[in-house]
């Protein structure tokens, strides 16, 4: 058997595709380009630029309030760790619980169903309010003074609702043949969760998952309301000092360094997920 | 794209920046302001005691409130042509159009601040408290000193934090918290060991708002320069002249002791701390 070539035909077709290629990507490029242009001279030419400029963009104090902020920082990111690990406890056992179809158990679904519903329906930061004034005001043996703590709290059982309700619908996207089959191998039903549909359901949602972190991380900042000094608070204090809003762009800076990671990985596994589909 | 190069064009700007009237003539007429014929002054909401009264800053009671109706009347403005507007602390400093003449808030003077708008002469010097609940571990407290192990809560934006940090300098970072409200709740909760706010908010805190409170003492934020409460002003505004001379006739005539008085008589007597 002779070695394969490219037919002409299929070179030319390559050819092609490849100056097409070439001439959406400059295109693209040239249309970004005049699009930033565009923005700069229409924000640099407007009326208020000089006064934005000076309390935007000063140089200086974003060098005097990057080290609070940073600092500040660092407790978003405990607060963000602590929480994600309990929020994905807590949202399995709910969506768990929910699934339980046994009349037996019937109050442990309705109060499951109950609790997502409520703390998907009040704003974070009146849960965080709530929890963080309301708990130590009951002045009880043993519940948390320690704000953070009491930020944590709110933003799991805030967090754990959205949760639960990305892990249920992942549950019941796995096809009924599966809990079928898995009972007629005589598995139980706990056992047919945990072998069976809760490994593929895991799987499936993912990407919907680390979503709701990405949001997560941005939302430490509402702990911000009970007290202690995080990254919003730290740039906040800078601004009311000195009138000058550049520590929220610092601020914000930090936050996106952190999510636009985050953000690429959500992409990727989704990719991942449609190839592995065949799609 | 053009769509949205119409929708946020520039905003004509002619008839704010048309005349920056630099005469000293402060006739009502001559007078730039934001609603020709009105004198529109700002305020946060809640407005609290022993500021103002009753959450109702148009009401002429409680010392900022009197202090801007004597101005706009120095000013030659009688009460019906002063309008109240509501306006968040941090939104007073905010680029842009305000949506006021000059701002009250206790808004502490600072050459930092008055980088990006104008201050009015101080209208008010002002001293910092610390306030403790009266069964907590620091009651006993009688020197700053004592206070280094406490955790203590102040409000946002307000110079009781730098005091906080520069003149207590306690081992823990302080509470921050969004309003005065919530500095209370956080001492009513046992939630803080002290709060710091000044003198005269203190003897509202502890003769209305949290029971079983009481004051340690006062402090100067700054140990040097006394600090002052300014009425804010656009930068550049062409109102500071005429706000400045009326705070100074106010002084002059004592109408600003008198006002002091009346309304923040109590802030006299509180122990010094040092």
């Amino acid at each position: 058997m002779s070695e394969w070539v490219k037919s002409e035909r299929q070179v030319e077709r390559e050819r092609v595709r490849r100056s097409r290629a070439r001439r959406s990507a400059s295109i693209a490029t040239a249309s970004t380009i005049v699009f930033i242009v565009l923005v700069v001279w229409g924000i640099t030419s407007s009326p208020g630029w000089p006064r934005v400029r000076e309390t935007f963009f000063d140089g200086e104090q974003f060098v005097a309030a990057l080290p609070d902020v940073l600092d500040g920082f660092l407790l978003n990111i405990r607060i963000f760790l602590i929480s994600e690990v309990l929020i994905l406890v807590i949202g399995l056992l709910v969506a768990l619980a929910r699934g339980i179809k046994s009349p037996a158990f019937f109050p442990i679904r309705a109060l499951a169903t109950l609790y997502t519903d409520v703390f998907r329906g009040v704003p974070t930061i009146l849960v965080i309010y709530l929890i963080g004034f309301g708990l130590p005001a009951l002045k009880l043996q043993g519940i948390p003074t320690d704000k953070a703590t009491l930020g944590i709290i709110a933003l799991t059982l805030s967090y754990g609702a959205y949760v639960a309700e990305v892990f249920r619908s992942g549950i019941e996207s796995v096809h009924s043949s599966q809990v079928a089959a898995a009972r007629s191998l005589g598995l139980s039903h706990m056992k047919t969760m945990r072998f069976v549909v809760v490994p593929q359901a895991t799987r499936r949602v993912v990407p919907p998952l680390l979503n709701d972190f990405v949001s997560l991380q941005k939302d430490t900042a509402l702990v911000a309301t009970i007290g202690p000094l995080e990254a919003l608070r730290q740039a906040q204090m800078h601004t009311f000092n000195t009138f000058d809003y550049t520590p929220y762009l610092a601020a914000a800076l930090i936050f996106i360094l952190l999510t636009i990671p985050m953000a690429r990985l959500t992409d990727h596994l989704a990719a991942r997920t449609r190839r592995r589909r065949g799609a | 794209m053009a769509v949205a190069v119409v929708g946020c064009a520039p905003v004509d700007e002619t008839a704010t920046t048309a005349a920056p009237t630099t005469s000293t003539a402060c006739t009502k007429e001559q007078l730039s302001l934001l609603t020709p014929g009105k004198l529109t002054i700002a305020t946060d909401k809640p407005a609290f005691e022993p500021w103002f009264k009753d959450d109702d800053p148009s009401n002429g009671q409680g010392f900022e409130s009197a202090v801007a109706f004597a101005v706009a009347g120095e000013l030659g403005f009688d009460r019906s042509e002063v309008q109240w507007s509501t306006v968040k602390f941090d939104a007073a400093f905010a680029p842009g159009d305000k949506q006021f003449d000059f701002d009250i808030n206790q808004v502490s003077i600072t050459p930092e601040r008055a980088e990006a708008v104008d201050f009015s002469k101080g209208y008010y010097t002002v001293k910092q408290a610390v306030v403790v609940s009266e069964k907590g571990k620091f009651a006993a407290a009688k020197s700053l000193a004592e206070l280094t192990d406490a955790k203590i809560g102040v409000q946002v934006g307000t110079t009781s934090f730098n005091a906080v940090r520069d003149v207590i300098k306690p081992a823990e970072d302080p509470d921050v918290f969004n309003d005065q409200i919530d500095v209370v709740t956080a001492l009513k909760n046992d939630q803080v060991d002290a709060v710091v706010v000044d003198l005269p908010t203190a003897f509202y805190v502890t003769a209305a708002q949290v029971e079983n409170s009481k004051i340690l003492g006062q402090f100067s934020s700054t140990g040097g320069t006394p600090e002052e409460f300014g009425l804010v002003m656009e930068k550049g505004s062409a109102l500071k002249p005429c706000v400045d001379k009326a705070v100074d006739a106010l002084k002059t005539k004592g109408e600003l002791a008198k006002i002091e008085q009346q309304w923040l008589g109590s802030a006299a007597g509180a122990p010094e701390l040092r």
